[in-house]
């Protein structure tokens, strides 16, 4: 789906993440994880063209994406980052921002639009809110509005900058089962995460970084088993079978 | 279903809320439009003015009042305070800085300059005073842009690099009036600002730069509200994020500078009237735009009819107008806001 080929990237020509090859599968969460500072975001940056690269390529479906133009690259890709402006308007309003790629020279939403934004809102359980203005919402909230702007935006690949991040343990879950169904729903996901229990119990893939260089790149239990995580993060990690159904958890405590 | 039919009838409400203000504003600025053309130093009945624009007797003094002096004011007044206030509401917007305006970007630092500069070495002439304010509204901006670009064209850059960029002209200025300080008088007149002796012809490119200015703004009105979402997600939604804020810096200095250029600086419009605006109908740019386009350009007419009533027949200039009702307004926008809030 999203090949990245020998990519290195950073800011003001420091190197930040140095030859990355990578290939994120069709349908499928990947979740990049690795120590502060070590390059998880500029790599979900760089692979969403946020960020140019200094060298190497990044393609989908084998077409180079510094080719695609803007809005043509917004209906393949979309990308939410952990930090956002909180805009003064209204759920529907923001929800309605996910269709500005396909939005003509008018910008006048038609009513396929205002169709999609409505069924965006509708599967995120927003439906009460539709009127409420954002700065209203709380985080968890104001988190499953903006992952419907995303909904709306309609691509087959979403990139997540830490979409967990300051929400209590319950919006933390339910934003992982959304990003649970929009997989169901046939869509690529790479996001970051700090958790790493969660980013092991809900990925497909895990990619594990140290200094800005893929460390591992596997299934969650031969990441896990490869004790990369251990060593990187300096701690002790344990598999545990929790509840009636054996759901694999995992524990982590200092070494 | 039920969304649709929630989303269907706040969409309803919300649409002839905004006609209604917009109404409301348009039926405003025609009587004040008439109250301007009508007050001043000769009172002029509104038969008259009819009478007079219908016979265009060259030889009447009441159409020549009307058609020398109260029109081409009036219409001043009325290109002036849209052109400001919908400066005011594009860098608002786009630095995402209540406090934002013209001033901000260099844009009255530059046409000052420029005027002091064309008062000490082309003194008595009114023509290049406008060319010249308007080129130093530009150049200041663009200079106050390439800057802030080197280091990524933030919204914080672009605002540190105005306060820079202005402090340096600002000395230039005053650099200018040392050697000459028979600039000062010129200048004085220039930074209170006022529409008293503004010709048609001194207007028209501003005038024409205006409109222009003003289309373009509205057409790209709704990409200025997927900018507020900040860079990063704005960019994910197909938006060239440094190129469309490049376009609308450009947008809100050609509008600023083609007002200061037969207006002179007036103070607080572009601050005050995106504020009032917003109160109204909120932040979408959409709507957010015509309302402070009309909103500003009946506060300015307004503010301008009290000039030449409240000491009839003597006239006080119209930036102190402005800036009595405006500073004491911009004090409560600061009180009103708590800490940390100025930053939206």
């Amino acid at each position: 789906m999203i090949r990245l080929i020998n990519v290195t990237a950073g800011y003001d020509k420091v190197e930040i993440i140095k030859n990355i090859d990578l290939f994120f599968e069709e349908g499928t969460i990947t979740t990049i994880i690795g120590k502060n500072g070590c390059g998880k975001t500029t790599l979900l940056k760089t692979a969403s063209n946020l960020l140019k690269p200094f060298s190497g390529q990044i393609t989908i479906k084998g077409k180079n994406i510094s080719h695609i133009p803007n809005k043509e690259l917004a209906k393949k890709l979309s990308f939410l980052p952990q930090l956002r402006s909180v805009p003064n308007i209204t759920v529907y309003n923001l929800v309605m921002h996910g269709r500005y790629p396909y939005l003509g020279f008018t910008r006048t939403p038609q009513k396929r639009d205002r169709q999609i934004v409505e069924e965006a809102i509708e599967s995120m359980n927003l439906d009460g809110y539709i009127h409420k203005n954002i700065q209203e919402l709380s985080g968890g909230q104001r988190q499953k509005v903006y992952l419907a702007m995303t909904l709306a935006q309609n691509t087959d690949i979403i990139f997540l900058d830490e979409p967990t991040t300051y929400l209590d343990i319950n919006h933390q879950l339910e934003i992982l089962e959304i990003i649970k169904k929009l997989k169901h729903m046939g869509k690529t996901i790479v996001m970051v995460l700090h958790d790493l229990n969660n980013a092991l119990s809900y990925s497909d893939k895990i990619c594990l970084m140290e200094n800005g260089r893929i460390a591992i790149y596997d299934m969650p239990q031969a990441v896990f088993e490869s004790r990369e995580i251990d060593r990187i993060f300096n701690i002790s990690s344990t598999q545990v079978e929790a509840g009636d159904e054996g759901v694999k958890q995992y524990l982590f405590c200092l070494k | 279903m039920e969304a649709h039919n929630k989303s269907l009838y706040i969409y309803k409400n919300r649409k002839s809320y905004n006609v209604t203000v917009i109404a409301f504003l348009t039926i405003l600025l025609v009587f004040v439009i008439f109250l301007s053309i009508s007050f001043g130093s000769t009172k002029i009945s509104l038969p008259a003015i009819f009478s007079a624009l219908k016979e265009r007797d060259t030889a009447s003094k009441i159409y020549r009042i009307i058609n020398y002096v109260r029109i081409p004011r009036t219409l001043a007044a009325v290109l002036a305070g849209s052109a400001l206030s919908i400066s005011g509401v594009i860098l608002q917007s786009v630095l995402n800085n209540s406090l934002a305006g013209p001033s901000i970007i260099g844009v009255n630092s530059g046409a000052g300059l420029f005027a002091v500069l064309i008062a000490a070495f082309l003194p008595g002439s009114i023509y290049y005073t406008t060319i010249g304010a308007f080129l130093g509204a530009i150049l200041s901006v663009l200079l106050v842009y390439f800057i802030a670009r080197k280091t990524g064209a933030s919204r914080m850059a672009i605002v540190l690099s105005g306060v820079a960029v202005s402090s340096f002209i600002g000395a230039m200025t005053d650099t200018v009036i040392t050697l000459k300080p028979d600039a000062v008088m010129d200048r004085t007149a220039f930074i209170i600002g006022g529409f008293s002796g503004v010709t048609l012809d001194q207007m028209s490119l501003a005038g024409f730069c205006i409109i222009v200015a003003f289309a373009l703004s509205l057409i790209l009105s709704y990409d200025m509200n997927i900018l507020a979402l900040g860079d990063e997600s704005a960019k994910s939604l197909g938006l060239n994020v440094g190129r469309i804020r490049f376009l609308y810096l450009i947008l809100a200095a050609v509008l600023a500078g083609s007002a200061i250029s037969f207006a002179g600086l007036l103070g607080f419009i572009g601050l005050i009237v995106p504020h009032v605006s917003r109160l109204l109908v909120g932040y979408d740019n959409r709507i957010l735009l015509p309302v402070s386009a009309l909103l500003g350009s009946t506060f300015t007419l307004f503010c301008d009819l009290l000039a030449r009533v409240i000491f009839a027949p003597y006239e006080i200039p119209v930036g102190i107008i402005m800036s009595f009702l405006g500073g004491p307004f911009f004090i409560w926008l600061l009180l009103r806001r708590k800490r940390g809030q100025l930053y939206d």
